[in-house]
């Protein structure tokens, strides 16, 4: 993927050219890592007023049943993820993975009600996959990509206020929920929910209108473009997964400490207990614990301990744990931040760990997660 | 005298000692830096061979001695104070003082204007 010019492009493209972004590859598409604020003030904007954020590389997929029922629909793809999707209620959104057969994590996911059918977002680097694993899962079922829409994230405390200038019904959304509604006379999909950890949406809009959509709300005073690179060091901060790096086809969910986005419904004694690929393990796991867990890491200097760095038990790196899967420095909690794995021997807040950076064993100590207090508007 | 490395450093030379440290148009690529660890004094330092850590929010970049030389002084205060490299860089910001092997190696560094040409 180094080549730039085999990169796809999102329909924002030319508008962080015009902002002065840095561009780089990204799940094969050419997107911004920062703007001329730079990572720092883009995460600390982000957490104090508002970030917008180009999501467009990400997969936007309508899963409808054949018969048009939901029901339908929701059970189809209950056979594909852990997540009790039958009860979820129209205009509501929830969070979700496919797993394979091993009971590892194939693409994390959000999946929402919108009445007649689901829409689902998936991971950009996994798009083509989970289409597959969808289309050959799901017979039933119409798969379908919208890749004619551009997918936005507003994020942060002023976010509401911002997008109030476009619509004035946003303040009746609560995390989580769904809408359809007018902005600019287009019709977006917008739900409350994001990847920063901050009260904050996301709008889907047909991609024609994309740029006008952005460059309106980036007119507000509180509103800054932002990058990948504040992306993922306030996702972190926030203590949220990304696949590839924290969770993946090695990792179960409940390795994963994502056992709270499974269900009653899904779990052993549940009206539709297991049903969905690696069942077996997961609901084992559920029952009787996992060897490994992933937790927060919180280093006690303040070099910040990467990804891949090992994680030891002692000081002279002779018993290795296991190793951190995200850290970076995470400017609003003003030092280093990390989460790996760790056996549930040394899982425990307040055990302290070694990680190798530079040959040298720094002290971390484990975390409990989020990193910040989320503001999620309930 | 001023010169500078294709790895981006610069090199303030006075009777023998070298201060070090990185480029406006390093710091510049590096972004807003959040930790530094620089050489212990009393090291021996080789041409290329890493001498410092910088780190961003989103990287962690290796330093290297312009020169063969002894460590005779470092920064504290870029330590203690990260963000000095990036407001600072070609003075209060630097990183640390070489007491050079051959003076006379310094001659075939580039002077502001090749650098200059080097980053266009």
């Amino acid at each position: 993927m180094d080549d730039h010019s085999v990169l796809k492009t999102t329909t924002l493209n030319a508008l962080h050219l015009s902002l002065g972004a840095k561009m780089v590859p990204f799940a094969g598409y050419d997107m911004p890592v920062q703007y001329p604020l730079g990572v720092m003030k883009e995460h600390l904007h982000t957490r104090a007023a508002a970030g917008l954020f180009d999501v467009s590389h990400m997969g936007q997929v309508i899963v409808r049943a054949k018969s048009g029922d939901y029901a339908d629909a929701a059970l189809a793809l209950e056979k594909l993820v852990p997540v009790d999707i039958l009860s979820l209620k129209e205009g509501r959104q929830r969070y979700g993975f496919f797993t394979d057969d091993n009971g590892c994590i194939l693409d994390d996911l959000m999946i929402t009600n919108r009445g007649d059918h689901l829409l689902v977002v998936v991971n950009a680097a996994c798009k083509d996959a989970d289409l597959a694993h969808m289309k050959a899962h799901l017979p039933d079922c119409e798969v379908t990509l919208l890749d004619d829409r551009a997918l936005i994230a507003l994020q942060g405390p002023r976010a509401e206020a911002v997008l109030t200038e476009l619509w004035a019904g946003v303040s009746s959304m609560k995390f989580m929920d769904v809408r359809e509604v007018p902005l600019h006379d287009v019709a977006c999909i917008i739900s409350r929910s994001g990847y920063s950890g901050e009260d904050g949406f996301e709008i889907s809009i047909p991609q024609d209108h994309a740029v006008s959509v952005a460059k309106a709300l980036l007119e507000h005073p509180d509103c800054e473009a932002i990058g990948l690179g504040a992306r993922d060091s306030l996702r972190l901060e926030a203590g949220l997964c990304l696949y590839g790096n924290d969770i993946d086809t090695t990792t179960s969910p409940i390795e994963a400490s994502l056992e709270w986005a499974l269900q009653k419904a899904r779990k052993a004694g549940g009206d539709r207990e297991g049903g969905f690929p690696g069942a077996d393990r997961i609901l084992g796991e559920l029952a009787d614990g996992t060897s490994r867990r992933r937790v927060g890491l919180k280093p006690e200097g303040k070099a910040p301990v990467r990804s891949h760095a090992k994680l030891f038990a002692d000081a002279d790196g002779l018993q290795e744990l296991g190793e951190v899967t995200s850290g970076t420095f995470g400017p609003t909690v003003e030092g280093p931040v990390a989460m790996g794995y760790v056996p549930v021997s040394h899982a425990a807040a307040g055990t302290q760990v070694f990680a190798e950076v530079r040959g040298k064993y720094l002290p971390m100590t484990v975390a409990a997660l989020p990193f910040i207090t989320p503001t999620y508007k309930r | 005298m001023l010169k500078f490395t294709a790895e981006h450093e610069w090199l303030k030379l006075e009777d023998g000692l070298a201060t070090v440290g990185i480029t406006t148009h390093a710091a510049e690529q590096l972004g807003d830096l959040v930790f530094v660890e620089l050489p212990e004094v009393g090291a021996e330092l080789v041409k290329d061979g890493n001498a410092a850590t910088v780190e961003s929010v989103k990287a962690a970049s290796d330093v290297y001695s312009p020169l063969d030389g002894e460590v005779t002084e470092v920064n504290q205060a870029i330590v203690d104070d990260p963000s000095l490299v990036n407001s600072d860089p070609q003075a209060a910001g630097w990183f640390f003082k070489l007491k050079l092997k051959n003076v006379a190696d310094a001659d075939a560094l580039m002077d502001e204007a090749a650098y200059k040409e080097l980053i266009g």
